[in-house]
């Protein structure tokens, strides 16, 4: 039982380490804000709620101390991180946030162009 | 669903009245009864019963948890590409027929948390999400497998 509950501690933490430091790698290494908002805004959701997850399995399976605040903080981070990323990357693209060059298509330029035409005041003829 | 709900709760709290014992055993045997009585009157609710509503979530918790793990590696594969000169990321369109506001942000949420894909943008008559893509091969094998799984999913647990 012992040995068990050493392997999903440790197994869970490690995943979690290892996703946590291939987001870390992602946002140097890839090329505009779009792609690394991917790497960002989930990958260390993943990674963070492994180690919850490991973090909750000790403190359950070794101190015999069932904690809810851990199973909160994980619903909680699943609830919020998508916001996050999806309000960062609206932010960058109505800002107008550059590409980078290897995109191959955009079906939102024309929509949002479209979306700013009619949302800029007409200019006062006197 | 909160009325059927409501009443097991009722039912749960009638029998333990009637056994005179305010327990939590009690409590449950006189749930599982009201759950009971509520399948064999189901003729009688205009929707269907809570009970299938709960399996069809934990469905789409349990596809959402696969496709979590699965993409998770994919992008990990993607990052640790020696050269990140051919990755494609495209943005793109997916035309959804969720109607409800709800349905739509909680599939944008599990488009968002799925990695590959982040939803940039909702068009204003919210019938087309914008979403990028990290690395796109083929748009219409991705719109397929989202549309297959999350949309699919979201209109089993909605449908009344």
């Amino acid at each position: 039982m012992t040995v068990i509950a050493n392997t999903l501690i440790v197994i869970t933490i490690s995943v979690g380490v290892l996703f946590t430091l291939v987001t870390m790698i992602g946002i140097l290494r890839l090329p505009d804000v779009y792609t690394r908002a991917h790497a960002a805004s989930k990958s260390t959701t993943f990674g963070v709620l492994s180690i919850l997850l490991g973090v909750f399995f000790h403190y359950w399976l070794k101190e015999g101390l069932f904690s809810i605040q851990l199973l909160l903080a994980i619903v909680f981070l699943f609830i919020t991180s998508p916001i996050g990323g999806h309000l960062m990357g609206r932010a960058a693209y109505i800002s107008g946030v550059e590409k980078s060059p290897l995109t191959v298509g955009d079906e939102l330029e024309e929509v949002v162009e479209e979306a700013k035409r009619k949302a800029r005041p007409r200019p006062e003829i006197d | 669903m909160a009325f059927q709900i409501l009443l097991n709760v009722f039912i749960a709290v009638i029998w333990m009245l009637i056994n005179s014992s305010v327990s939590a055993t009690s409590f449950i045997v006189g749930y599982i009864i009201g759950l009971l009585l509520i399948v064999l009157f189901r003729r009688f609710f205009k929707q269907r019963l809570y009970i299938g509503r709960l399996w069809s979530a934990t469905k789409l918790f349990l596809i959402f948890l696969k496709e979590l793990t699965l993409s998770n590696i994919s992008v990990l594969m993607v990052v640790l590409k020696p050269d990140l000169e051919n990755i494609q990321p495209m943005i793109f369109a997916l035309p959804t027929e969720l109607e409800h506001d709800w349905e739509i942000t909680l599939l944008s949420s599990l488009i968002t948390l799925t990695p590959g894909t982040v939803v940039l943008y909702v068009s204003d008559d919210q019938s087309t999400l914008y979403i990028h893509a990290i690395d796109v091969d083929d748009v219409d094998e991705a719109i397929h497998s989202i549309k297959n799984t999350f949309e699919k999913a979201i209109l089993e647990v909605s449908r009344s």
